[in-house]
């Protein structure tokens, strides 16, 4: 197995908080986190705020790898390989190309082949999937709409890209060929997934997570981990949400534990409405 | 029957339950002591040693297998092996102080050092021949030892120990679940596991 892949499956059943300096970081480290996800603005408040969302300031991301022990993440945006090549040189462990920030190129995502560090995309569904993992992407991730604390979207890439593959399953011959011209990949990886029924690398999910139940719930739809950007920090709480969120995505399946650790932590952030977002400002279309 | 668990809380745990059950054997998920108590050895995997201890405090199974892993046969990978370290730098943190061996996590820099390499290790008391295999180093921590008593079975370039025994316990800095190969696996069955029950 490639080593980019590795670490992807070190992080499997952990929590990859986003921070936004150095005292969340430490915040995020001490309540459990597998990673910290390193920004300058949280979805939420890229949201609020508007303009072109870029690759955080590289000193700030360096403040927070000399702060915390765990591994440290970053955004670039879609397409920008030049951002992806700075955060290469800090020696940042995991890059995500991800549509939270203003994409840079309309026509291509990084070719991730190319980099020693492991990228992290988001899909919406299977041939987003192929396309990112053909691209060299190490992890994949739901695109659930970032900054809203509303989990239905993520819910919703999570399922289809359960059902595809499920369809997919029972594929051979000239059927897997046409997926593969639907997907625009390669016949050979789309005959390796029909084959073992799931994708080369490990599923997260992402987008919308803001409470303990969430993340049992996008655990029993089959993400291996959960990535939570606002939803800790836009808290009334943030440490004892951080660790209760941390609990419930370890024992996802244990009612009587996700009882225990959701008891009394407090208001939750805010959240959005989808619908209350004009289209243009929906983050999930973003990418190719 | 051997069942062997395989720690659950976090980490890369479901591909060692590929690899045992591949040589016929029973893997258990453990995240809670009732689950302990139905094993006769286990694997620590490899993940984030820091986030386990905390989710051991949460599942109230931290003093429970501390126990355990100072008498049964235990095996800890990276993080694993972070875990059963006497002592742990670089930060400091608490541990099972199973293996005399001090733990400097992230000793080898982050993920841009990771790499691949072959370990080759001797023969052992049941296992007939040298053997040979390949290994993933990820975010690796680098074992130092704190007792002669320690039986060092492999070195990295340096020369310095990535793969040791301490009496029921064997840690390894690096990685072989990743792959196809379930030498390893076997390795710790007849050397650890079989060698303890007969």
């Amino acid at each position: 197995m490639d080593l980019r892949t590795g670490l992807a499956n070190m992080l499997c059943n952990g929590v990859i908080m986003d921070v936004a300096n150095v005292e969340q970081a430490e915040i995020a480290e001490e309540a459990g986190a597998v990673a910290v996800m390193a920004l300058e603005r949280v979805p939420a408040d890229i949201r609020k705020q508007g303009g072109v969302a870029r690759m955080s300031d590289p000193q700030m991301i360096e403040e927070i790898q000399r702060a915390v022990s765990i591994p440290v993440m970053a955004k670039v945006r879609i397409g920008h390989l030049a951002e992806a090549q700075i955060l290469e040189a800090i020696g940042i462990d995991f890059i995500d190309e991800s549509e939270v920030l203003t994409p840079a190129d309309p026509f291509r995502h990084v070719n991730k082949k190319n980099f020693k560090t492991p990228f992290v995309c988001g899909a919406c569904n299977l041939g987003e999937a192929m396309r990112r993992i053909n691209e060299g992407a190490a992890l994949i991730r739901t695109k659930g709409e970032a900054g809203t604390g509303n989990i239905i979207e993520a819910t919703r890439h999570m399922r289809i890209i359960t059902e595809e593959l499920q369809e997919l399953k029972g594929m051979t011959g000239a059927r897997l060929e046409d997926k593969a011209k639907e997907f625009r990949v390669p016949v050979e990886l789309v005959t390796l997934v029909a084959k073992e029924g799931k994708l080369p690398v490990p599923n997260f999910a992402a987008g919308g997570v803001a409470t303990p139940a969430d993340a049992a719930f996008v655990r029993q739809l089959g993400a291996e981990s959960v990535f939570v950007g606002s939803g800790i920090f836009k808290s009334e709480n943030p440490l004892p949400f951080a660790k209760a969120i941390v609990a419930a995505t370890a024992n996802f399946d244990q009612p009587e534990k996700l009882l225990e650790v959701s008891r009394g932590l407090g208001e939750a952030m805010r959240g959005l409405e989808i619908s209350e977002i004009p289209e243009h400002e929906q983050y999930a279309g973003r990418g190719y | 029957m051997t069942r062997i668990g395989v720690l659950s809380l976090q980490g890369c745990s479901g591909p060692h339950e590929k690899h045992l059950e591949k040589l016929g054997i029973d893997a258990l998920r453990v995240r809670f002591p009732s689950e302990l108590a139905e094993v006769d050895a286990i694997i620590l995997p490899g993940g984030e040693s820091s986030t386990m201890i905390k989710l051991l405090r949460i599942n109230g199974l931290f003093d429970e297998l501390a126990r355990f892993v100072r008498e049964r046969p235990t095996w800890g990978i990276c993080a694993g092996s972070i875990l059963l370290a006497q002592e742990v730098v670089n930060p400091t943190q608490p541990s099972f102080g199973a293996t005399r061996i001090r733990a400097v996590r992230n000793a080898y820099g982050s993920q841009l050092y990771s790499k691949k390499s072959t370990v080759s290790i001797p023969q052992g008391k049941k296992m007939s021949s040298p053997y040979s295999f390949e290994v993933d180093f990820i975010r690796a921590p680098r074992f130092e030892l704190l007792s002669d008593e320690v039986e060092v079975l492999a070195t990295g370039e340096e020369g310095e120990p990535i793969m040791v025994r301490d009496r029921n316990t064997l840690c390894t800095s690096f990685h072989t679940e990743l792959g196809e190969d379930s030498g390893l696996h076997e390795y710790f069955l007849r050397e650890f596991v079989e060698s303890v029950s007969s």
